[in-house]
């Protein structure tokens, strides 16, 4: 190495320096010390003891824990396609060159800074059985509205809901996305008499495909640790465990129940779900995301 | 044809606009309610048909729901809360800018072994969800004393966060590496390349991740949540959760007034800035 070099590389180190503790301190040990946890009985109060695999025997036998797990597939299936197809179909038609188009985009965008916990105290009032904004329309149209908040059968529909309604945050990234593609490429498209829908799926669909990618991985990671506007809406999973999600519980567990062990171990059983969908939607995409474009 | 054409496409956009015009309706309605709740008398939150516009205004709502709880906590909890969430928010962007452009810097304008690996590596940790690492951090504050303290909230703001970084290393590297030579020719040490020509230059992307980092406090619940004890330490966020649970169900008016509290400073800064949101919101959505 010679001296400039080393220079660098001391340069380089001093530079990276927060990130090497940060790493070190709030990432690396943590996720070892919750690998050990998860093998352990643990309440913070007392030391770790060492109790090999039973936390996680305990967690395949427990009613609650596979509860919580279907509630957040459940949510999970339908909110993250209808969330995307939201997203993708407002940007569609954001990208048709219409007039006031700032305008649309901060209608659409604006619900998505509302912050968490104003969230669900708003939807609170909006499903509310009787005097709610929801119901209310739907009785307009003829419709019966149901008992969002305390019918088992509709507190998860109305949290799928809801969570269209921030979707605009995906929809600003694949507007910027639509706005990427080449013009040519409709124009050819035109040329060889496509319709609308035909360039849509042939031309647009795998233009983006990167930005579906991109937007699917990080919405599994988001929507599999859904929390905050549940634990706010439907105190303790409420009715009947229906909104009971899998990040509640491994919250109760550590800071209720005080058992910490058991929450690490559902910790890491999350990663390595993440970590697996990810994988599957990596291989599966490799056929159908198409790199190389304007994005 | 060429006329029939042109009706077409006039017919479509037509269309278009009246299909957006709908939509616009479906994603404003939400919060026109909640500010129409807000101003209205308790009883009027009740009538049907719903009135849009309150028969009586009341402007008090808000100052009430501001001040809610005051005779008996002997200060004004909103305020607090406003206050102690603000302290968080300039601590933590203070921290994220600092942190993040230095290891930025490092990943994007320095050469060393393992550069890029170290970058991998960093991206990878996005993947890792908060659930996992939750008991061992509150473990390790425990042990520092740090439970019921503002720290556990704003310390780690200044150790850099793997997004962060990944956006200003996008950003450094599109700035013209001659700009660092020539400096460098003039004598300029690292710490003054860094400070005096890429700060400067980096500005926008500086404040994405402010803004990013500023909306992520101020909406933080699950943090507040964990480590604050008592209601003096609450953020908004948790605030207005514990203002939900002690009055919910019926006082709407002064719910909705005070969740429009919480709202309202998020969506002016919006307003202020809405070129670097769009933008930050662009940048991270497609330079991956």
């Amino acid at each position: 190495m010679t001296l400039k070099e080393k220079k660098e590389t001391r340069a380089a180190l001093l530079f990276a320096s927060p990130w090497v503790i940060g790493f070190c301190v709030f990432l690396a040990y943590p996720l070892l010390a919750s690998i050990y946890y998860s093998f352990c009985d643990y309440s913070v109060l007392r030391p770790p003891v060492w109790i090999g695999l039973r936390n996680y025997t305990n967690l395949f036998q427990d009613e609650v824990f596979y509860k919580t797990l279907s509630n957040t597939a459940f949510y999970a299936i339908f909110a993250l396609p209808l969330g995307m197809l939201v997203a993708i179909g407002l940007a569609l038609l954001l990208n048709t060159k219409v007039r006031g188009l700032a305008v649309y985009r901060t209608i659409f965008f604006l619900p998505s800074l509302v912050p968490m916990v104003s969230l669900a105290v708003l939807w609170l009032w909006l499903f509310n059985g009787e005097n709610g904004l929801v119901n209310i329309g739907l009785g307009m149209i003829g419709i019966k509205g149901p008992n969002w908040l305390s019918d088992p059968e509709f507190s998860k529909p109305a949290l799928i809901l809801l969570s269209l309604w921030g979707t605009g945050n995906a929809m600003v990234i694949y507007l910027a996305g639509l706005q990427d593609v080449p013009v040519q490429l409709y124009e050819a498209a035109d040329l060889d008499g496509a319709s609308p829908w035909d360039k849509v799926r042939n031309v647009t669909i795998p233009m983006i495909s990167p930005v579906i990618l991109f937007n699917l991985i990080m919405g599994i990671i988001g929507t599999l640790q859904v929390f905050t506007v549940p634990y706010v809406m439907f105190p303790g999973g409420s009715p009947a465990r229906s909104t009971y999600f899998y990040t509640m519980y491994l919250f109760d567990n550590a800071f209720r129940y005080q058992k910490m062990g058991y929450a690490c171990a559902m910790g890491w059983i999350m990663f390595v779900i993440i970590l697996v969908l990810t994988m599957v939607s990596l291989r599966l995409s490799e056929k159908h995301v198409h790199y190389g474009g304007g994005a | 044809m060429a006329q029939s054409l042109a009706r077409q496409n006039k017919s479509r956009t037509a269309a278009i606009h009246l299909i957006l015009m709908v939509l616009s309706g479906f994603f404003m309605l939400p919060l026109l309610w909640m500010l129409s709740t807000a101003l209205k008398p308790i009883e009027e939150t009740m009538t049907q048909p719903p009135t849009w516009i309150p028969t009586r205004v009341l402007w008090h709502n808000f100052s009430d729901a501001f001040t809610y709880g005051r005779d008996t906590l002997g200060y004004t909890p909103f305020l607090v809360y406003g206050r102690n969430t603000l302290v968080l928010c300039i601590l933590g962007v203070a921290g994220t800018v600092v942190s993040n452009s230095l290891v930025a810097y490092s990943f994007a304008r320095l050469k060393w072994k393992g550069r890029d690996f170290a970058f991998a590596v960093t991206l990878a940790t996005m993947m890792v969800p908060f659930p996992v690492l939750m008991v061992p951090i509150y473990g390790m504050f425990k042990e520092f004393g740090w439970i019921g303290t503002f720290k556990p909230l704003w310390v780690p703001a200044w150790f850099g966060s793997a997004f962060a970084i990944f956006l200003l290393r996008q950003f450094f590297r599109s700035i013209p590496m001659e700009l660092s030579e020539a400096a460098k020719i003039d004598g300029a040490s690292e710490w003054a390349i860094y400070w005096q020509v890429v700060m400067p230059l980096a500005k926008p992307a500086l404040a994405v991740i402010a803004l990013f980092n500023f909306m992520g406090t101020w909406n933080d619940f699950l943090g507040p949540l964990i480590y604050l004890l008592d209601q003096k330490t609450f953020t908004l966020s948790l605030g207005l959760q514990v203002f939900q649970s002690q009055h919910g169900g019926t006082q709407w008016n002064l719910l909705m007034a005070a969740s429009a509290i919480v709202v309202a400073p998020i969506i002016l800064l919006f307003f202020f800035t809405q070129k670097q949101f769009i933008e930050g919101i662009t940048m991270t959505g497609l330079k991956g």
